[in-house]
């Protein structure tokens, strides 16, 4: 039983995962953009969350409903003064400066809030040890049921958008080709800021639950970068479903990890990212042929 | 009065000029043919038109407005659409999704998906499928229903029969007989002259990146097209156009 209430915690980690990377990879996906700054801008969303929470004593929760669209605004321009004119120069340019912008963001939150380490916990009252014990000793925390289910509203949403809406269909349309999406009407630019906004929202949702479930600091960021990119290649860069299932995967293996070795915890996640990154790599053509055979007979 | 006025146009291909002193006027509803052979500019004049090519030099006015300055996306809100060379569709989207995504992002008008499937009878049983799994001929007709669901004043056709069946020809050219009613006005480059003179008034022949010739499509003959076609300069009694 012991290993099976590893595995459920490692689906429930992998939600938190998901919930991460699904900006990351929904940026990636509509513009090709790898935003090295991921992981910082869930900190400056955690600290914004940190600060109207211990100013004006609201939930951080409820504090998303300022900080969201504070986070869309901050995207937006992001994308008009840095990442549009970044991705004219090259496809590696973005890479580096989102890096800049990171380390440019970490010293500023380390500037102004220094190097002491900060949580949500105290402000969620019991929500963050809170848990159902199911029989066999299987424990359901209530903060990592929510995250999971945060994270597969948000990815549902993200699809509804992408697939049901006017504006899903254009980013849809710039994402597959810029320029046939300008000649249909659709203002390439405007897309792409609009999209950083919203992989900016839901950044902000990523940082309130990375900051309830664990402590932060200014140099938090990085770290959570890796987590949501291992995660966001695990499942293929791009695709929403595949991030939720890529976050699980790392969540698993991490769980199961640290199961087996104090030092797994991180180890083990490390090694299916390698893993699946180099089947990626040399393998891909034949993966993909056998789907395409399974598929054939199928129908 | 002319819905569209080129002045002067010129585009390039890096240091490589493929679009040379162009002037032209087209008034509404006029059906006009870019004939030439490869490399002579026509589908670079077209992208510039569309404003996905930049303007080296010169003025293009539509409808009275100097559009030159403007991005492709305002080009289209302004009623230019382009059926690009190679169909350009959005692979994993839909058909129905390639042509609602013109629809949102276009001008209104009367052009809709169902009128658009009035239009190309052979994309309603296909409707629901990716844009990627269809034949040529239906991607075609899917390319032509997706601008003219932008509702254009102007549209740019560039090659529609490039890379199909005879038969596939035959159903656009089809399908396009109930554009043509329309009075739409229409720019089309294509290499099958029968077809070009079955469908033009005006004919204009390119010759690299310049106007050689240009008349109306019942007082040019085929052998003179041709001869333009092939970079001679037959004896005509059409216009003919001095460059420089």
């Amino acid at each position: 039983m012991i290993w099976a209430n590893q595995l459920i915690q490692g689906v429930l980690l992998g939600g938190y995962y998901a919930l991460l990377a699904c900006g990351l990879s929904f940026m990636f996906g509509v513009m090709r953009i790898i935003n090295l700054a991921h992981g910082s801008l869930a900190v400056v969303a955690a600290y914004l969350l940190y600060v109207v929470a211990e100013r004006w004593e609201i939930h951080p929760l409820i504090g998303l409903v300022a900080v969201v669209p504070v986070m869309a605004l901050f995207g937006w321009v992001l994308h008009r003064l840095v990442l549009e004119r970044s991705a004219r120069a090259g496809e590696l340019v973005p890479i580096l400066s989102t890096f800049g912008l990171a380390i440019v963001l970490d010293n500023s939150l380390f500037d102004r809030f220094g190097a002491d380490t900060r949580s949500l916990a105290p402000y969620i009252d019991t929500l963050g040890y809170d848990s159902w014990t199911l029989p066999g000793d299987i424990i359901l925390g209530k903060l990592p049921l929510l995250t999971l289910a945060v994270a597969v509203a948000l990815l549902v949403g993200l699809h509804l958008l992408l697939a049901r809406t006017a504006l899903g269909r254009r980013i849809r349309a710039a994402a597959q080709d810029p320029d046939t999406a300008q000649l249909v009407g659709i203002n390439a630019r405007a897309v792409y800021a609009a999209s950083t906004a919203i992989a900016m929202m839901t950044v902000a949702v990523a940082g309130a639950f990375m900051a309830m479930r664990a402590t932060f600091d200014p140099y938090t960021g990085p770290q959570q970068l890796i987590f949501a990119f291992e995660a966001v290649v695990i499942g293929g860069a791009g695709s929403l479903w595949g991030t939720l299932v890529g976050g699980i995967v790392l969540g698993v293996a991490q769980s199961v990890g640290a199961q087996i070795h104090p030092q797994g915890f991180l180890i083990a996640g490390h090694v299916v990212f390698l893993v699946v990154l180099l089947a990626r790599l040399y393998f891909a053509h034949g993966i993909r042929h056998v789907f395409r055979a399974l598929r054939t007979r199928l129908a | 009065m002319s819905l569209l006025r080129i002045h002067g146009l010129e585009a390039r291909h890096g240091l490589l000029s493929a679009v040379r002193g162009i002037d032209l006027e087209i008034a509404e509803g006029e059906r006009l043919a870019l004939v030439g052979a490869n490399g002579a500019g026509k589908t670079t004049l077209l992208r510039t038109l569309a404003g996905i090519h930049p303007v080296s030099a010169g003025q293009i006015v539509f409808d009275g407005v100097d559009i030159t300055a403007l991005s492709a996306h305002q080009r289209c809100a302004a009623g230019i659409a382009l059926v690009p060379e190679g169909r350009r569709l959005f692979p994993a989207m839909t058909v129905e999704e390639n042509l609602l995504v013109a629809r949102s992002a276009g001008r209104g008008g009367s052009w809709q998906v169902d009128s658009v499937l009035e239009a190309f009878p052979q994309l309603k049983p296909k409707l629901k499928a990716l844009a990627s799994d269809l034949s040529g001929g239906q991607q075609q007709a899917t390319a032509i229903g997706r601008a003219l669901m932008t509702n254009p004043r102007l549209l740019l056709l560039d090659e529609v029969s490039l890379g199909l069946s005879p038969r596939a020809v035959q159903a656009v050219y089809d399908s396009l007989r109930t554009l043509l009613e329309t009075r739409t006005t229409i720019i089309l480059v294509e290499q099958d002259l029968q077809r070009t003179f079955d469908v033009a008034d005006r004919i204009v022949c390119m010759l690299e990146g310049a106007i050689v010739a240009e008349g109306r499509a019942g007082e040019m003959s085929r052998e003179q097209v041709m001869g333009y076609y092939f970079g001679n300069r037959p004896a005509s009694t059409t216009r003919q156009v001095t460059t420089q």
